[in-house]
């Protein structure tokens, strides 16, 4: 049945494509099974992170126009936070991205987060390489409104566009490390509003002692600066060298998670922890043999 | 079950909306909201495209007696039909068999529950499991009796 969705979503049909995203989001099928292959880093799915609240959505929203105006088509892939309690989730990136209702070059599809570790599902991954091969040009993908520490995103993004925004001051100064670090680009979004000059200047600064200092750019989704600029260099951006490292990090992490929350005693081993039955140290141990 | 919250038409009123993505969201669901103000065409759009089981309609404004058939029609004609429709807000109630007539599965007032809201999906998942008729174009007379 997959097959058949998968040349059904090839040809252009949405609904197709929905139905095979869900397949994936529920684990049920696997690049093998689809017989694609994995894709290499081609600068084609980009990551978008950054703190909430710096304008993520709505950056992209931006973006979505122009490249679509260009004739791209472009997938997003918007991750939202599950409840750790219910497992519930409310996805609200949609609300931001008005191409998403309207606009037949774009395709958005909303994901909880399921409680996978590092706040990206591990099947995000085939989701976007799914896109890829269903004719979306680029594919998006929106974390959760992440920390500084938050690294998941470059195990499956070729780029890591990291949006910061004005008015979060020291905090800048203290994010040095981590994220900043592997980001391809850095935009200091919201530009409209005062200290947004400072704040670019500061990152700037920051990164100035680094051996390839991503590109630093100021936008506003609200007075439209930089959004021509950004939608320009994203298309263009160089691998960035040192960052391979952390990146197969990432991915081996991912795999292990995977691999580790897919083993069929899962809610027994959770259920003794929290039972204080033995530690979650203990129990790796074990394992370890 | 993933589900869409929508608000059609030029109602601007979204807080009983957002109260119950949360409420839906805490019973174990994933919720989408659209926003104020889709359209039918867009609001099908959100619910083929994001591959829902069930999508809410919001209307406070009196305009639900056009707009929510018109959406279950276009579910229907977007081969949608195993989408259970369920409308909430202020509708009287002699305008409710109409809406039911047009493939909707239930209505809530003012003063529901959430927990109703909660049983009602649950029971959809069931009814959904057991390939009982609950879907906009499943035809079929089953309908939720709500307390409000």
């Amino acid at each position: 049945m997959a097959d058949n969705l998968l040349s059904l979503a090839q040809s252009g049909d949405r609904r197709s494509l929905a139905k095979l995203l869900t397949a994936v989001e529920n684990d049920e099928v696997s690049h093998a099974s689809l017989e694609i292959p994995v894709r290499q880093s081609d600068g084609t799915v980009i990551g978008v992170t950054g703190a909430p609240g710096v304008g993520k959505s709505t950056l992209i929203e931006q973006l979505l126009a122009k490249w679509t105006d260009d004739g791209l088509c472009v997938g997003v892939l918007a991750v939202d936070p599950s409840s750790p309690l219910s497992g519930g989730a409310l996805l609200g990136d949609r609300v931001r991205m008005d191409s998403a209702d309207d606009n037949d070059s774009v395709f958005v599809r909303s994901i909880a987060t399921r409680n996978h570790p590092g706040g990206l599902p591990t099947t995000v991954g085939l989701a976007a390489d799914v896109m890829r091969i269903c004719g979306y040009d680029l594919v998006i993908i929106e974390t959760v409104g992440a920390g500084q520490s938050e690294i998941r995103i470059v195990s499956v993004a070729d780029r890591i566009l990291l949006v910061e925004s004005p008015g979060r001051g020291d905090e800048i100064q203290a994010e040095k490390a981590g994220v900043m670090e592997l980001a391809d680009l850095i935009v200091v979004n919201k530009s409209d509003l005062d200290g947004a000059d400072r704040a670019a200047a500061q990152i700037i600064s920051a990164l100035e002692l680094s051996d390839s200092a991503p590109l630093v750019i100021l936008t506003s989704s609200k007075s439209g600066e930089g959004i021509l600029e950004l939608a320009k260099q994203l298309l263009n951006l160089p691998v960035r060298a040192g960052a391979e490292l952390a990146r197969a990090r990432e991915r081996l992490l991912t795999a292990w998670d995977a691999d580790l929350l897919s083993r069929k005693d899962i809610n027994e081993v959770l259920e003794s922890i929290s039972k204080g039955q033995f530690t979650a140290q203990e129990w790796v141990k074990s394992k370890r043999g | 079950m993933r589900i869409v919250i929508a608000k059609p038409g030029l109602d601007g009123h979204d807080r009983g909306a957002k109260v119950v993505a949360r409420a839906l969201r805490d019973a174990g669901h994933e919720v989408i909201y659209t926003g104020l103000r889709r359209t039918p065409e867009q609001i099908v759009r959100t619910v083929i495209d994001e591959d829902v089981d069930l999508l809410g309609l919001s209307s406070l404004s009196g305009a639900h007696a056009f707009l929510f058939p018109r959406i279950c029609d276009l579910l229907r004609q977007s081969d949608c039909n195993d989408v259970v429709v369920f409308g909430g807000g202020i509708i009287p109630i002699d305008e409710r068999q109409p809406l039911f007539d047009s493939g909707m599965r239930a209505i809530f007032g003012p003063g529901t529950k959430m927990q109703e809201m909660a049983d009602f999906v649950e029971t959809v998942a069931k009814m959904s499991t057991a390939g009982d008729a609950v879907g906009v174009g499943e035809g079929g007379d089953w309908t939720w009796s709500s307390g409000a």
